[in-house]
């Protein structure tokens, strides 16, 4: 397990990034935490959702860090987690945060920015 | 903090017998409306609109409790960061990091950035509870506040878990046995604009800020509390650099102790008018009068007659400036200056419309909790009622008399009745509270206007019935009997000509005594002259007699013994010479 680090704070983007954000499909691996309290039926559920997605969408570049806050409270003010589960988008940026266990696929599609979302169509 | 360390034993005092255990909030006033403070273990609900001083009345709770009760507390704030939230109490001397540092309090920041969050599916706000729960263990806490959890609403959209969730917290807060305190935003209609008073239902706290004829006034009101009683009213209340203070201003109890003592107006024919001694002290006295009548120079004197004792006074002042009353009371004789120096005398200053009357209220309770004087001047009280309807002075000046009266201060007040009204009628009709009242009016005659000065009443003391002339010299206040004779009531030069005209004739009366009283002396020298006169004569006279009968004597022993030489030659007796008497009276 890794330690969390502070706050990350959304930095402005390079060209770079942005272009490699157009296309999401290139090279980058993907950082995700995923934060649960214990071994609850919906943490368990989110995890499964989330290795799901990750699997079709990602397959390769992802790494699914679990925190378990029962075991490590400290570690919740870091990304300021509230809700339980909460997944967090570490890399690539811009951090996003998708709470709840994952059951709506294309909801968390749009949230992990995978699938474009109306306005970018 | 050294203010607050003060008020700590005057806030347990106030404590009682609780019926409910009670986590006091060491605030000024707000202890004693609660009687004891908070409920203990159980959530708190503090509402008000923006503004209002909610982040500040429950920040003071949580310092209060790690500073003088020892019960270490959290600070979970919603809406400032922790940086934010300590730079903005530290001018109310509240030094978190420190507080921080010896494990006494604890400020965590929760951040809801409604873009950065998608939802998708179930959840719970069991992050928060751990936060929450690891914050509580890591020091011990006692204490709790959520400022301002609705906050929450605005970054989660599933209103359904979130009110659960909300639920859940407030049950788990008193399972956890903390004191907690969340604030809430005020709602259109409601107290709180998520409906949180239906989850915190133990203590619901109102704070107002209203503004009533361009002065605004902040206010407090418990609008329930559980399982004790409990002050109803709405409570003025003041944030200042001494942090929040509540005024229980309508704790109105007749039960305060007396004194016997009595001490000097500063004037010495006035305490002759009060039965001799002068007023009693810790009662209430006001002196109303017309404009120019000399109220704020007798209140001037009976400053500096407590300053010259050793005592400390508080003058508010609501027309002159300090400068002003120093400068014209140096006219009548009198240095203020020097009991402003010498830390016995404290001057405030201020415009009665500057703020409402609950803040004068404010202000005057806790300049009197710092400065802790023996008498208190207003001067004058009328102009208060500028600050607000004639009713809320009314009921403000019974308050303040009765504080006074509590804390034993003598309080002088003065108020400027209009001319052409009723003689007695003060305008805030506080006549009746007071316990002396001293009238001052002018009179006019003969072209010229004057001072005179009568007690209308002095409750438990013998005092004068007699109008006295008032009179402002550079030696200060003077009072001068009144004439009053056939003439009427006369005061000012014709007084002092009715009394050279009485001094003339007393004069001449008096030479006219004189007069007499030598005649009657030649008289009675003239009598003993004669006296003596006829007695020489007397006594001549009966010399005369005297020799007379001495003559007669010797006369009858001269015949006697030439009777006897005749008798001897005659031989016609022997021996005694009386034989031949009687024979010679016989024949």
């Amino acid at each position: 397990m890794k330690k969390a680090g502070t706050a990350r704070q959304p930095q402005p983007l390079s060209l770079q990034e942005i272009a490699k954000r157009k296309a999401p499909g290139a090279d980058e691996v993907w950082e995700l935490r995923l934060y649960v309290a214990g071994q609850t039926p919906r943490s368990v559920a989110a995890f499964a959702n989330l290795k799901k997605i990750c699997e079709e969408h990602l397959a390769g570049r992802y790494n699914i860090e679990v925190v378990d806050l029962l075991k490590h409270p400290q570690l919740a003010a870091g990304d300021q987690i509230l809700a339980i589960p909460t997944l967090v988008r570490k890399l690539p940026q811009p951090l996003r945060k998708i709470v709840g266990d994952l059951r709506d696929t294309e909801r968390a599609l749009v949230g992990l920015q995978l699938r474009p979302t109306m306005q970018d169509k | 903090m050294s203010v607050r360390q003060k008020n700590a034993s005057h806030q347990r005092k106030s404590t009682g017998t609780p019926t409910l255990p009670k986590a006091p909030t060491g605030i000024r006033g707000l202890d004693e409306i609660t009687l004891g403070g908070f409920p203990r273990g159980r959530p708190t609900l503090i509402c008000g609109s923006a503004g209002a001083g909610k982040t500040l009345l429950a920040m003071e709770f949580l310092v209060c409790g790690a500073i003088e009760y020892n019960e270490p507390g959290v600070f979970m704030a919603f809406e400032e960061t922790a940086a934010e939230l300590s730079q903005n109490v530290r001018s109310l001397g509240f030094d978190l990091d420190e507080l921080a540092r010896k494990k006494k309090l604890q400020v965590d920041y929760v951040r809801i950035e409604r873009s950065e969050i998608d939802e998708t599916g179930d959840y719970d706000l069991e992050g928060l509870f751990i936060r929450l729960g690891s914050a509580i263990a890591s020091i011990g806490a006692k204490r709790v506040v959520l400022d301002t959890i609705e906050n929450l609403f605005a970054g989660l959209q599933n209103q359904g878990i979130l009110r659960a969730e909300l639920r859940r917290l407030f049950r788990w807060l008193k399972d956890k046995g903390v004191s907690a305190v969340i604030t809430a935003e005020r709602g259109e209609g409601a107290l709180t604009r998520h409906g949180l008073e239906e989850y915190v239902s133990d203590c619901v706290i109102l704070l107002d800020h209203r503004v009533t004829d361009q002065v605004s006034t902040r206010r407090l009101r418990i609008v329930k509390y559980r399982g004790t009683a409990h002050g109803t009213n709405e409570y003025p209340f003041l944030i200042d650099e001494g942090g929040f203070s509540v005024l229980p201003v309508t704790s109105l109890r007749l039960d305060h102790p007396v004194s016997k003592e009595r001490i000097s107006s500063g004037v010495p024919r006035l305490d002759t008018m009060l039965g001799g001694d002068g007023f009693y002290r810790g009662s209430t006295i006001l002196v109303s009068g017309t404009a120019g009548t000399g109220k704020t120079s007798l209140a001037a004197h009976f400053v500096d007659a407590a300053c010259r004792r050793g005592e400390r006074c508080l003058y508010f002042s609501f027309e002159e400036s300090q400068a002003q009353l120093v400068r014209n009371m140096t006219s009548i004789g009198l240095n203020l200056e020097e009991w402003v120096k010498k830390k016995r005398l404290q001057f405030h200053s201020s415009r009665a419309t500057f703020y409402g009357l609950e803040m004068h209220l404010s202000v005057i309770h806790k300049m009197i909790a710092e400065f802790r004087p023996h008498g208190v001047v207003l001067d004058p009280v009328g102009s208060l009622i500028q600050a607000g309807a004639a009713r809320d002075t009314h009921t403000m000046l019974i308050r303040l008399i009765d504080f006074l009266k509590q804390k034993g201060i003598t309080a002088f007040l003065t108020n400027l009745t209009s001319g052409g009204d009723a003689l007695e009628k003060t305008n805030v009709e506080i006549s009746s509270i007071v316990d002396t009242w001293l009238f001052m009016r002018d009179i006019e005659l003969d072209g010229e206007r004057n001072r005179a000065l009568y007690v209308l009443k002095s409750r438990g003391m013998a005092h004068s019935n007699q109008l006295r002339e008032f009179l402002l010299s550079r030696r200060g206040i003077e009072l001068l009997d009144v004439y009053v004779g056939p003439e009427g009531v006369l005061t000012g030069s014709s007084r002092v000509s009715q009394e050279a005209r009485e001094k003339a004739n007393a004069l001449e009366r008096q030479q006219d005594t004189v007069r007499r009283e030598r005649e009657r002396r030649r008289k009675r020298e003239v009598l003993e002259a004669r006296i003596a006169a006829l007695r020489k004569e007397f006594e001549v006279e009966e010399e005369e007699a005297e020799s007379d009968r001495t003559q007669d004597l010797l006369r009858d022993k001269m015949i006697n013994e030439t009777r006897e030489a005749i008798a001897r030659s005659r031989k016609a007796n022997s021996g005694d010479g009386r034989v031949p008497k009687k024979h010679e009276g016989a024949k």
